[in-house]
């Protein structure tokens, strides 16, 4: 029993950071219905630039300051060269549009700082917790709290000021929205620099189990499942999807990893988001769309 | 437009879609003249593509040429699920791995000749492509890149694991079996190399007759433009996107099993990965959505772009450079050309070498036919 705990709490700790990764999405598809398949690329850039940063000697803070002005930087010539241009074209060419930058990001960041793999250490110890009889890995437990931390955080800062409110107002209807004064360019510079912001922490976090290598960027696949899950645009469904994907993963791979073979959580949470996208295909907090000719 | 012999599947919303069929009346006339020559015109470029081979050195035909004409056939596939259909698929690798594999295996276990296994290994991959698409019936716009994902990942995970597929081979590299067809052994690059041609030809050619001459071609493209409305005008949308999954995945699944039998020469999962899949979708995206010349344009510049480059690099700079470099120039290369695409032409390089063509032709002649299409 204490067995089953122990890989259902391991489980759902890695799964909130799979909600953190996924909350980057959440916010960008809020404002501007995209799925922004970049995101896994500035993770990469994010993380190798701070690491390279604090490499040349910087201080951890300032490290973090430019990096944070970089990402604001690239929101910026995103959202002039990028989202301006392709306006109300379909979600799918948006999408592929995302494909393009993604890719553009990725071999920029290797192009600027070099594609060896950076060790990475935010100073958390990887000691066990026990928890009872439940033993957990430190590391997981405070990067969890981060996690858990950033998304209250923006939850409330996105669910009670008047940003948020704007935010909102772009996302239902642009032409609405700047008709009573809000400007939706600025509006969606500042939810890609936010998104940038999570994607920093997502890298630093990442960054610091995996290394910063190329692999980092790879983390939007493990977040893809999470969104379907969860609904595209729903910070609480990624937060129980990242759990439900977290625990069920580890929970395959340890129950049926040894009848079928391992390696299988690559493909397990897809086949459990097709699964659960056939009972509710927009996900479980997702709002169904209406379709008008 | 009646007498043109332009079959009118959906009245009044085929027409607007097409293009064709508004056409003026020199328009008209050009059209039927160019049909009569079209078949002329495809086998001249056979000919031409066939005698490349005997003067072009090994290195051409085995390491740019065949490639390049798998990778179109393959992106050709692709475009008639994306470009035609409007159903984008992450999963373009799983279906040729599945296509190679099946291929593979039919030859092994079942003593099927090279021809025939090659057309029932993207027979298999069209299987497989109707499963990937059934979950199209609940799951609209772009969630459905999940199911072709999930292939992607299942397809290899399944190839690597189970030794019952590759022959249980301790690498899980098999060299593929030699290539005889009907008793003739094409060992040779250049055997390779028109092996590859003559297959990618003809499935080029069906795919222009199905998606500009049949029902079910025009359907993709009216599901592409409007679902509702095609929905509203008797179409089976549902249907549509299967068959447009299952064709899409068997021309995959033919390029698959070329690409391990007359370029690759060994049958392995390891190619058929995710960025085999990313690789193909970037040929659409760069050669032209909704173009079958798309593929070959695209999956060209693909191939001799990181050449190219190399030797432009090398020149600069005096000294050869790092792999890792030009791959990532290549990386941010891609990357703007697609934005760039997608934002300017949506129909990619094969619109602007229309362009190009058309400019020569006469400004005033183009203009008026931009304004038709």
């Amino acid at each position: 029993m204490s067995f089953l705990c122990e890989v259902l709490l391991g489980g759902m700790l890695s799964g909130v950071l799979y909600a953190l990764v996924a909350l980057g999405f959440v916010l960008i598809y809020r404002a501007s219905g995209v799925f922004n398949f970049a995101q896994g690329a500035t993770v990469l850039f994010a993380a190798l630039t701070f690491v390279s940063l604090l490499e040349r000697g910087l201080s951890f803070l300032l490290s973090f300051v430019i990096t944070l002005a970089v990402l604001v930087v690239l929101a910026i010539t995103t959202e002039r060269l990028v989202l301006r241009p392709l306006a109300n074209r379909p979600p799918i060419t948006l999408f592929m549009a995302t494909l393009g930058l993604s890719v553009l990001i990725e071999g920029a960041a290797q192009l600027v700082w070099g594609t060896q793999v950076h060790g990475f250490d935010l100073g958390i110890s990887e000691d066990p917790i026990f928890l009872g009889p439940v033993l957990l890995n430190r590391f997981d437990v405070v990067a969890a709290g981060i996690a858990a931390g950033l998304v209250i955080l923006l939850t409330l800062v996105f669910g009670l000021t008047r940003i948020g409110l704007a935010l909102r107002a772009v996302a239902d209807d642009p032409q609405a929205a700047e008709s009573i004064g809000i400007n939706q360019h600025r509006v969606l510079i500042l939810v890609w620099s936010v998104a940038g912001f999570v994607a920093l922490v997502t890298g630093l976090i990442w960054g610091a189990r995996l290394g910063v290598q190329f692999s980092l960027s790879l983390v939007v696949l493990k977040a893809l499942p999470v969104l379907l899950i969860g609904g595209f645009g729903s910070i609480s469904g990624a937060i129980l999807a990242g759990l439900i994907v977290g625990a069920g993963e580890k929970l395959a791979e340890v129950y049926l990893g040894p009848i079928i073979g391992t390696g299988i959580e690559n493909w397990f949470p897809y086949v459990l988001a097709i699964i659960l996208l056939w009972f509710k295909p927009d996900g479980l907090f997702g709002q169904a769309q209406v379709a008008r000719v | 437009m009646s007498q043109s012999g332009v079959p009118l599947s959906v009245s009044g919303l085929v027409p607007v879609v097409i293009g064709e069929a508004t056409r003026d009346e020199t328009g008209h006339r050009a059209a039927i003249i160019r049909r009569s020559v079209a078949p002329l015109f495809a086998l001249v470029i056979l000919l031409l593509a066939g005698s490349i081979s005997l003067f072009a050195s090994e290195y051409w035909l085995s390491a740019i040429l065949t490639p390049f004409l798998i990778l179109s056939l393959a992106g050709v596939g692709l475009n008639i699920l994306t470009g035609y259909t409007g159903l984008l698929s992450l999963g373009s690798a799983a279906f040729m791995a599945i296509g190679a594999f099946a291929a593979y295996d039919l030859q092994r276990y079942g003593h099927v000749p090279f021809l025939l296994s090659l057309f029932l290994g993207g027979a298999v991959a069209a299987v497989f492509g109707v499963i990937a698409g059934l979950p199209s019936l609940r799951i609209r716009g772009f969630y459905l890149i999940v199911s072709t994902l999930a292939l992607q990942f299942l397809v290899l995970w399944v190839l690597t694991q189970f030794g019952w597929f590759s022959n249980y081979s301790s690498s899980g590299v098999i060299s593929a079996p030699p290539i005889i067809i009907t008793g003739w052994q094409a060992d040779s690059p250049a055997g390779h190399y028109l092996v590859t041609l003559v297959i990618v030809w003809l499935l080029t050619l069906a795919a222009y007759r199905l998606l500009y001459r049949t029902r079910l071609g025009r359907s993709f493209l009216a599901v592409r433009d409007m679902e509702i409305a095609a929905r509203t005008s008797g179409i089976a949308v549902f249907g549509v996107k299967l068959w447009a999954f299952a064709i899409s995945s068997f021309y995959l699944g033919v390029a698959g099993a070329l690409w391990a039998f007359t370029y690759l020469g060994t049958v392995e999962p390891n190619g058929f990965d995710l960025s085999r899949s990313f690789q193909v979708l970037f040929i659409v995206l760069i050669g032209g959505l909704g173009r079958l010349s798309g593929g070959y344009l695209g999956a060209a510049f693909i191939v001799l772009f990181p050449i190219a480059l190399s030797q432009i690099l090398h020149a600069v700079t005096g000294n050869s450079v790092d792999g890792a470099v030009i791959e990532n120039i290549q990386k941010v290369v891609f990357g703007a050309l697609i934005i760039a695409f997608l934002i300017k032409e949506p129909e990619g390089l094969a619109r602007l070498l229309q362009c190009v063509a058309r400019f020569r032709v006469g400004r005033a002649q183009a203009g008026k036919r931009e304004q038709t299409t």
